[in-house]
Formats: C-alpha cells, structure tokens, sequence
C-alpha cells in the first residue's frame, strides 16, 4: 500500500491482484482508494491506456470490476450518506455506501431498501451498475426503478446528473460501471414497521409443485423463494423448500420484541478461514447437506418471525464464505427464461441432477417486468441461481450446453455473475446490446471505461 | 480474457510447429481460443499447421520467429503483443540434439543449448515483460524430466532444460502477484517426431496427454506440472539416488 501525490491530492494507491467473489482469474490493476469526488475525478483523469472500471464490495462472482493491467477505482471510501428525508423515505449517499450501512441508518428510522439481494454487502453503485434484484422482482422490480438519479463521473472527469428515462440511465442501470464511475444516487425507501419478517416455509416435493406453488403466491406475500436440491434425483428432482415472507406488522410482534421493533442487529460468526481444501464441497457433503436441510424444514409452517438479516442475507453471517470452496473458487450460474419456456427450466434441473452437480445454494424464483436498463438481467418468467466448485469435471462444457439452452428459450445469463461466458451468444441473450454499444462508443470512444468482463465479452 | 476455467481467449505458440504446442492449441480452440498466433522459422510444416487451426475456426497467423535471434526477438514479440491481448504465450521451441554428435562437436552442442536456453531466457523475458504490462496472463514453458537430473544418455539437452527450468520457476517467483502466472511442465518420455526412433523410456506420455495436462494446470494455476504425473514422485526418488548407483542405473 502506498500513498500517491497525483495532481494536489493525496490518494492511497497500490497494484493488487484481485478476483470477484467466485476468486477465479485473478489480474492485476492499479487500484486507487479515492475519498472525495475530486479523487475520483483525478483517478479517472490519470487512467492509463488500459482503461479504469469502479469497484465496490468485490461482490460480483465474475470479473466485472476487475481490469487487468489498467485502473480500478475502490469506492468503499466514499462512504458517505448524504441525506435521509424520513417523511418521504428519500436517500441521498455516496455510490460506495454498502447496502448493510444504509440498512443500519434508515431501519431505525421505519424505512427499507425497496429491492436487496442476497447480501447487504454491495455497494449502491454496484448495486445499480448490476441492475440487482431481490425475491421481490414481481412486485417491486430491480433496484434501479427506485433510484430517482445519480451522478456519473465521465472519462473526461466532468459529473453529469443522470435522471430515469434517459438513454445514458438505460445503459448505466445494469451496465457493469462502462459508462462511467457513479458517485452517487437518489433513492427512494420502502416504509416497514418492524425489522423482523414474517414468514411461511412449505415443502415441494418436486419441481413442478414448486413451480405450481411459486406461481400461486399471489396471497400478499411479497418475497418469495424456492431453495430447490439439485442433487434429487427420480421422482424428487427439483425438490424444494419455498419461502415467502412479508414485513411483519408492529402487532404480530411479541411483547418484548415492540420495545425495540426496529432494531438491526445481524448475526455475525468468525469470518471463514483462509485456507480451506478444495473439494469440501463435492457431492457427498453437498448431498447430505442437501438432504439435511430438506429434512429439517417444515412441511408447512406460517407466522414464524425471523430477523430481516436472516431472512434475505443468511449468508451475510459467515463472512468471506466463498473460501468454503478453497483455492479453486467457485462458478455462479443464473439464467432466466420466459414463462412460455419452463420446459427449459425442467431440461436444466434434470441436466443439472443427472450430473449429479454439487450445487448447495441453488434458488429458483419468479421475476416481473424487466427493468429499462440495456443490460439489465431480470426478464420475465423463471429464474434459477446456483453455484459450482470451478474444479468440478466437466463444468466447462455442461455451462456451455446451458447457455446454447437458454439463449434458445429467448433466456439470458445474469452478466455480473458471468466469469465463462461465450462472447457470440451474448446478443442473443441481450436484445439491447447494439443500443448499449452505440451509445458506449459514442461516449467513449477511447475506451476509457474497461472491465475484465469488457474485454472478456467484447461489449 | 481467460475465463474462470482459466481458458485463454488468445494464444501465442513460440515454435509454432511443435506436436504439444499444436495439440494443446486444438483443445483450447475447442474451449475459448479465438485467435492462435504460430510463431517460429517460416516453412511449409508452419502454414500446415496454421491451415490444420483455422479449419477448427480459428483466426490463425504465423509469425517470423527464430529463438536463436535473440536480437529480434523484442521487436518481434513486441508488435504481436501490441495488436491486443495475449492470453497464454506457450513456450514450446526446443531441440534434442544428437548427444553421441554433439559430443564430438561442441559448436552443435551450443546450438542445443542456445535453442532451449539462451533464445527462452530471451523470448520468455520479453513475454514476461509484456504479460505483466497488460496485467494478465499464463506462460507455460515446456521443461522436461531430462532437466530434473543429467543423465550420461542425453545430459546436453538435460543441461539446457535445466537451465531453462531453473529460469522459469525464477521468473514465475518474480512475477508473483502480477497477474501473471508462469507454469513450468516436465514431461517424460513424449512420443513424437521428437524422439522418432529412439527407444522408449518407462512412463512414456503423448503429445494430447501433455496439452491435456497444460490444460488442467491453466484452470488450477498450477505452478509446475508432471506429464505423467506419477513422475513427480519418481523423480523426487531419483533426485536422491547416489551417483555411482544412478549411472549404472538402465534409465535412459
């Protein structure tokens, strides 16, 4: 680590290797620790001909803000919240506020993020840079329909005001930090009365049960997800346990609970050690713990209170989990296909068991409208998540054949997950590529804003 | 861009014509690789090889190169890194000389060791240099066994490999944690145009074998890597046998 004096300003730069969260294909950048706008500005301004991309929380599994040879700009240190209106539930912070720090602020305040995925440990601007989405996309969308504006830092180091509706907000809302550095953004917050969630677990005994029940939550519940066992096979295939859960109300609340009905305290166990083996997630912990936890749920059960950080983040807990997977790191995979194409879906998960694939976290869910953004993932219909060892035999190949299925079935594959994806199905998958790539080289003709995934994918 | 499999988009093959360099390029077209760069002395059996690639759908070029032109090498090497990206340099060029031959001629002995050793310090250094500028990358250099320990059949070309093994594990330390990954392989025995005609040795490997084994190393970014890799515990033996007892040993 060391300190640069660039133009006047005093900034922490150092040259590290960095990974995503599935810690595969390391490279190497200059990565610059801007604090004010003015840094980033400079750190943008003295890029060099490989280009800068920003970098949040390292959340994304892939290489989206990595930028080999070139500069990152971290903006964990702009980490400032700006404003709270709370009548209105409006925010105004800095890009590099993690969602965990705006959850702290804003819970006790009545307010919640509108959309949060399964971890609070992004950023803002990653989090509209990647377009997230919760178990709540039927209702609520993707996270950048609750943003009012932002502010985007150009190549030439100029800050531009981005409202909805605009050309430069479509390509910017999903569009993996290419269009410019965000410093900042307007939100809009969701009122809740209490911080514990009330929720319903059901067990589906296969995958068209869970499907069938998936569909029919249309009882109020906003959040719903299925966690479905890859590793089922026969008659069980795609077995599942769905929950659905809704901001519980101040009365549903015990009498010791309504003393403090906002309060935000996640649990949080010693951090994964460094150096774990490999494979210790094959198929027979993976199975067992597969069985296990189907086991262990209820056939049906309402009404039970779990905390808001148990409920979406549960593996916020255990930090730096992706270490279970060892040096290896891990592959995410997430596709959608449309509703007319739950044949794909099935194909898919009999694929995936038939492989016998160690997959422990594989969720299935249900997304509404897509959002406006160019390269936004969520469309409507079906959407399936699940994570694999990289080492796993084979994967490669069976990744590939799942592409070519889902590209066939009018799908995608979420990019800021991506870290194997084959350039030419991409604009398949992405309708609105040639949009975005028009309005990218019109921006940015030099190229300023570059990514591993950049490259990687030809954008 | 490699992916998280560690398959490279684009490669560069030095000793363009080389069995493993070819088979190890076929499987990573299969995979990812897009663009093959061939590069070594202009010949026919170069513009095969490039056509046998680009009917597998590849964008194949051959280029100039001669390892024993140390003199050219940055200006050769420097403008094919400056057309974009080079995801894996494969250092494949190497020659096995005539030991009986160059016993007797120590000016084609050099001409051994100046192939293997002096043109890869020099290839694989401007490689290096370049791979650490764009901030990623793998160099894999073809090592072999006959480096780990001079044997009387062919110490000549063991020397040189020896060299050139000592200078990329070297190499692979000083570019530690500059995106750049440099893996050493040691294969046996290969059967090849090679060795055409000489005798066996136990643990003998092919061509594919070793690619598929560069292969696996990419996505594990391995370090060193052993084709068959039960040589790896065969060797660690023989490294320690007493020389009196390891020249009479039948190992050839």
């Amino acid at each position: 680590m060391g300190f640069l004096w660039l133009y006047g300003h005093f900034m922490s730069v150092d040259t590290v290797s960095m990974t995503g969260w599935g810690r595969t294909a390391p490279t190497t950048a200059l990565r610059f620790r801007p604090r004010t706008y003015e840094e980033a500005a400079v750190a943008v301004r003295g890029r060099g001909p490989r280009g800068v991309v920003a970098r949040g929380l390292g959340r994304a599994h892939g290489d989206a803000a990595q930028n080999a040879g070139g500069s990152v700009v971290d903006m964990t240190a702009l980490d400032r919240i700006r404003s709270v209106d709370a009548v209105t539930g409006t925010v105004v912070c800095d890009a590099g506020v993690s969602l965990h720090h705006l959850m702290e602020v804003v819970l006790p305040l009545g307010w919640f993020l509108p959309v949060t995925p399964a971890t609070r440990h992004v950023t803002v601007g990653g989090a509209i840079g990647s377009d997230v989405h919760g178990r709540n996309h039927l209702t609520a969308g993707s996270f950048a329909r609750h943003v009012r504006a932002l502010e985007l830092l150009t190549a030439e180091g100029e800050v531009r005001t981005v409202l909805p509706g605009t050309d430069l907000f479509d390509a910017t809302a999903g569009g993996l930090g290419l269009t410019g550095v965000i410093l900042s953004a307007t939100l809009v917050l969701r009122p809740v009365a209490t911080s514990l969630m009330s929720v319903a677990t059901e067990r589906a005994a296969g995958l068209d049960e869970a499907m069938a029940r998936l569909t029919a939550t249309a009882d109020g519940a906003p959040y719903a997800a299925a966690r479905i066992d890859l590793l089922a096979r026969g008659r069980a295939t795609g077995r599942a346990v769905l929950t659905r859960g809704e901001h519980a109300p101040l009365d549903a609340l015990p009498a010791h609970a309504r003393r403090m009905p906002l309060a935000f305290r996640p649990l949080q166990l010693p951090a994964a050690p460094a150096f774990l083996p490999e494979g210790l997630l094959g198929r027979t912990s993976a199975a067992l713990l597969n069985e296990l936890r189907h086991r262990a749920a209820p056939a049906a059960r309402t009404g039970e209170l779990r905390k808001i950080s148990a409920f979406f983040h549960s593996m916020d807990a255990l930090p730096h989990w992706n270490r279970v997977y060892g040096r290896g790191g891990f592959v995410q995979y997430q596709f959608t296909v449309g509703d007319r194409h739950g044949e794909t879906l099935y194909r898919i998960v009999r694929r995936l068991s038939v492989r016998r694939c160690p997959a422990v976290h594989a969720v299935l869910k249900r997304f509404g409208e897509g959002g406006t953004g160019w390269l936004s993932f969520p469309a409507p219909g079906w959407t399936l998540s699940f994570g694999l060892p990289a080492g796993l035999p084979g994967l490669a190949r069976l990744l590939d054949g799942l592409d070519e299925e889902v590209a066939a079935a009018d799908g995608r594959v979420c990019l800021a997950k991506d870290a194997r994806l084959r350039p030419d199905v991409l604009a398949a998958m992405y309708p609105r590529l040639h949009a975005f790539r028009a309005l990218h080289q019109e921006l940015d003709p030099g190229g300023a804003f570059r990514s591993d995934l950049s490259r990687r994918l030809a954008l | 861009m490699k992916d998280a499999f560690g398959a490279p988009q684009s490669l560069l093959v030095l000793g363009g014509t080389s069995e493993i360099g070819l088979a190890t390029a076929r499987r990573l077209i299969a995979r990812r690789t897009r663009a093959v760069r061939l590069a070594g002395r202009p010949s026919p059996a170069l513009e095969r090889a490039a056509a046998e690639l680009r009917e597998l759908g590849a964008d194949v070029r051959t280029v100039a190169f001669d390892a024993l032109d140390s003199g050219s090498h940055e200006e050769v090497l420097g403008k094919l890194f400056a057309e974009g990206d080079i995801d894996m340099v494969l250092l494949a060029f190497g020659i096995l000389g005539d030991q009986a031959r160059d016993e007797e001629e120590p000016l084609s002995a050099v001409r051994v060791a100046q192939t293997n050793y002096t043109g890869a310090v020099s290839a694989g250094l401007v490689c290096a240099g370049a791979l650490q500028a764009q901030g990623h990358g793998s160099l894999v250099v073809l090592s072999s066994v006959a480096g780990e320990r001079a044997r009387r059949a062919d110490f000549i070309y063991g020397s040189s490999k020896a060299g050139l093994d000592a200078f990329a594990q070297g190499l692979g330390d000083a570019l530690h944690g500059t995106g750049v990954h440099v893996m050493v392989v040691r294969p046996g025995f290969v059967r090849s145009r090679m060795t055409a005609g000489r005798e066996e040795a136990p643990l003998a490997t092919t061509p594919g074998a070793v690619a598929d084994a560069i292969v696996t190393g990419l996505r594990r970014r391995s370090e060193t890597v052993w084709v068959p890799g039960a040589l790896r515990v065969v060797m660690s033996a023989l490294r320690h046998v007493p020389r009196p007892l390891f020249r009479r040993l039948p190992v050839r």
